[in-house]
């Protein structure tokens, strides 16, 4: 525990500060940082693997499912592979509302954000007001597609449900009240002093250094690397509406709120947008069972930064190959470079600042061998024997069961 | 007979600690709607000391299990020892003597200290941690703490609490020159409740609960409470040294006062913490060092001056 280097305390995978459990181990001495760990895959679900065991429809569910807070994100960038690969022609009704739907969650993160990064630095007041602002777009998605995070409105060609005349009214008034909000927390963010005072000059991200870490999304702009793969690479209704990309200089976690909060301003104008050009016509084709054999990649501008899947079709109903880059991969490879030279007290905003989602990030888990540190492949057949012999000591016997696992 | 009635019942322990409860009640609803929401009913704080009792009492393997039992019925005492000496209502408090007010704010820092040394014997990494941020936090606003309520002292030209409050009741008005120590002195008193912008020893998101980390059942609700009976014996000392007014009244309209002076300061704390955030540790110091500190020093220079000028 002690030593000339300082000490080490872990943070997680069971910590106040995670929402979802996670490893961290931060070496210290007195307040300040010497060294920081992460070891990623408390929240390893195996979803790719799963994805490969059921149809393009019941993957779409189990996609959306990857994320509790940008599930739109992954459950659109899933389907746009799959279309392509199928060759299907969206009706441009389906793209607007894709758009739509996108952008409302956008606006549901970012503000959901701004009341954690509020808790992070001991700012309640400010959770408690985001996140009661937050429900007014929470309610307009659960009015919109009949729940609050997993829409479950895309399909297969097209989307499942269109928008009434009276929703987009609905959504047009409460686009003004969050406008009217949103430009009271970009005065707070710049007019607070312990606001300003925890989040300027900390977890400092040089624009070279966010290149060559691969930082993409708000952490990416945040330190002036202007991309935006809505704009550089436009899918659904987003070659059709004007926006700006918002970048800033900070580099520190300042300039990450405030490119956040101005996207938000920028959500609205999309949204506005999208309402008035509104097409009419069909919200979805139909879509074939089995798709041709081939592979199709697709990007996507999650709120939290580019998202990307890779889908592999062999000619029959379920994939060969699934695979999903979150924006989170990518951004946590800049937390150890942010972390350096910092104060303890950062640490939680800083990795709080990346907007981070373990569940949307975690592929992979690996076994440590308690005593001796050591890790270890498991190989499928390992881990089922492995399984057989647990349930036997804890009672239940499977080893006379025959079932062949491919 | 009456001396243990007055030491344990009224206006001692008991009432002290039910007036703590109130007076977190009264935080915590005050902070709720103040952020919007509908905050606890007027038994919470009541019914979380009772849950806190029933519970199992651990004490880690590692730790020291003297130390670790000790320091919650140590803080305890010293937090309910701290209000015998503080004048409450009417010109006289409990017991007195001269010197008194170094005892009492001695008496507040033991807490503190508590908190340092149980979290410290706890050997939990979080609980040092946050142990040795109470104690370097601590230097930081006992300082200004200590020479706001000194200048206040200086002027009345005596050590006891009772003499002074005796005094500003002679010099009507006289209190008001004390405002920006009594500035100074709530400040430091949020730095002492651990409070927001000052709650960095037991700052949730970095270190769980700080010193309490390791602590539950009983342990955990002796130094709960210690915390409200510290919030309303130092509110009180606030009200006695900056605020010393109306003490003349007699009977029920001057114990009012006494409630309607105490819980005005128990508000002005919960909003200070609701309209920040949480400083750092080094950020903490600095600002104490930097713009505290100074201030106290003002008051102790108007009061020298006033001292020379009028009271002569």
């Amino acid at each position: 525990m002690h030593s000339k280097r300082g000490f080490k305390i872990p943070v997680g995978p069971q910590h106040p500060s995670l929402k979802e459990p996670e490893s961290f181990s931060v070496a210290l001495r007195g307040e300040k940082i010497l060294g920081f760990d992460m070891r990623l895959g408390y929240n390893h679900r195996g979803i790719e693997k799963a994805c490969e065991e059921r149809t393009y429809f019941q993957d779409i569910y189990l996609i959306e499912r990857i994320c509790g807070i940008c599930s739109h994100s992954h459950s659109t960038c899933f389907i746009q592979a799959v279309e392509e690969l199928a060759g299907l022609e969206v009706p441009k009704k389906a793209l607007y509302i894709r758009t739509l739907i996108g952008e409302l969650e956008r606006v549901h993160n970012h503000f959901l954000w701004l009341g954690i990064a509020g808790h992070e630095i001991g700012f309640d007041t400010l959770l408690m007001y985001t996140w009661r602002d937050r429900e007014i777009v929470m309610d307009i998605l659960a009015a919109l597609t009949g729940s609050r995070v997993n829409y479950g409105i895309n399909t297969i060609g097209g989307v499942r449900r269109g928008v009434t005349g009276e929703e987009s009214k609905k959504i047009l008034k409460a686009m003004d009240d969050l406008e009217e909000r949103t430009k009271y927390y970009i005065e707070l963010a710049m007019q607070d002093t312990t606001i300003i005072r925890r989040f300027s000059k900390v977890g400092i991200l040089s624009k070279e250094d966010a290149l060559r870490l691969g930082a993409v999304g708000p952490v990416a702009r945040a330190s002036g690397v202007e991309r935006d793969i809505r704009r550089d690479d436009p899918y659904a209704a987003y070659g059709e509406v004007s926006f700006g990309v918002i970048t800033d200089n900070h580099c520190d976690v300042y300039g990450r709120t405030i490119v956040r909060l101005k996207e938000l301003m920028e959500s609205f104008k999309i949204i506005r947008q999208v309402l008035k050009n509104l097409p009419e016509g069909a919200i979805a084709v139909k879509a074939p069972r089995k798709v041709p054999a081939g592979e199709a990649v697709s990007r996507y501008e999650a709120p939290r930064g580019e998202d990307m899947h890779y889908v592999k079709s062999n000619g029959t109903d379920k994939p060969d190959r699934v695979k999903v880059r979150a924006p989170t991969l990518a951004n946590i490879q800049a937390v150890k470079h942010m972390l350096k030279d910092r104060f303890l007290a950062d640490m939680p905003i800083v990795i709080a600042a990346i907007d981070p989602c373990f569940s949307c990030t975690d592929r992979i888990i690996s076994t440590r061998d308690v005593d001796t540190g050591r890790s270890d492949v498991m190989t499928w057949d390992r881990l089922r024997e492995y399984s057989i012999e647990w349930h036997r000591e804890n009672g239940v016997d499977f080893s006379k069961i025959k079932t062949k696992i491919r | 007979m009456k001396e243990l009635f007055n030491i344990l019942i009224f206006p001692g322990f008991l009432f002290l600690a039910s007036f703590g409860l109130c007076a977190e009640f009264l935080d915590r609803k005050l902070h709720a709607r103040l952020q919007n929401r509908i905050g606890p009913p007027w038994f919470q704080p009541l019914a979380d000391f009772i849950k806190l009792l029933g519970k199992e009492d651990l004490v880690p393997t590692e730790a020291n299990p003297r130390m670790f039992t000790l320091m919650p019925l140590f803080a305890l005492t010293a937090a309910a020892a701290s209000f015998l000496y503080v004048p409450l209502w009417g010109t006289k408090a409990l017991y007195s003597f001269n010197g008194d007010v170094i005892v009492v704010l001695y008496l507040f820092m033991i807490p503190t200290l508590t908190f340092f040394i149980g979290g410290w014997y706890s050997t939990s990494l979080y609980a040092r941690i946050g142990s040795v941020r109470a104690v370097t936090q601590m230097f930081a606003y006992e300082v200004p703490l200590f020479m706001s309520v000194l200048a206040s002292m200086l002027l009345a030209n005596t050590w006891s609490l009772t003499e002074m409050v005796v005094f500003y009741s002679q010099h009507k008005w006289l209190w008001a020159f004390n405002l920006i120590g009594f500035l100074v002195a709530l400040v430091a008193l949020l730095g002492k409740l651990e409070k927001v912008p000052f709650d960095i020893p037991e700052a949730e998101t970095e270190i769980v609960a700080g010193s309490f980390t390791e602590y539950g059942g009983r342990f955990l609700a002796f130094f709960r409470l210690t915390m409200d009976m510290e919030l309303v014996a130092g509110a009180s000392l606030l009200a006695a040294v900056f605020l010393p007014f109306g003490l003349d009244i007699k009977g029920a309209p001057g114990f009012a006062l006494y409630i309607v002076k105490t819980c005005g300061i128990v508000a002005i704390l919960s909003l200070l913490r609701t309209i920040f955030a949480r400083l750092r540790l080094d950020q903490m110091i600095n600002f104490s060092w930097r713009y505290i500190v100074p201030f106290a020093l003002l008051q102790l220079a108007i009061n020298l001056l006033l001292k020379e000028l009028v009271i002569k």
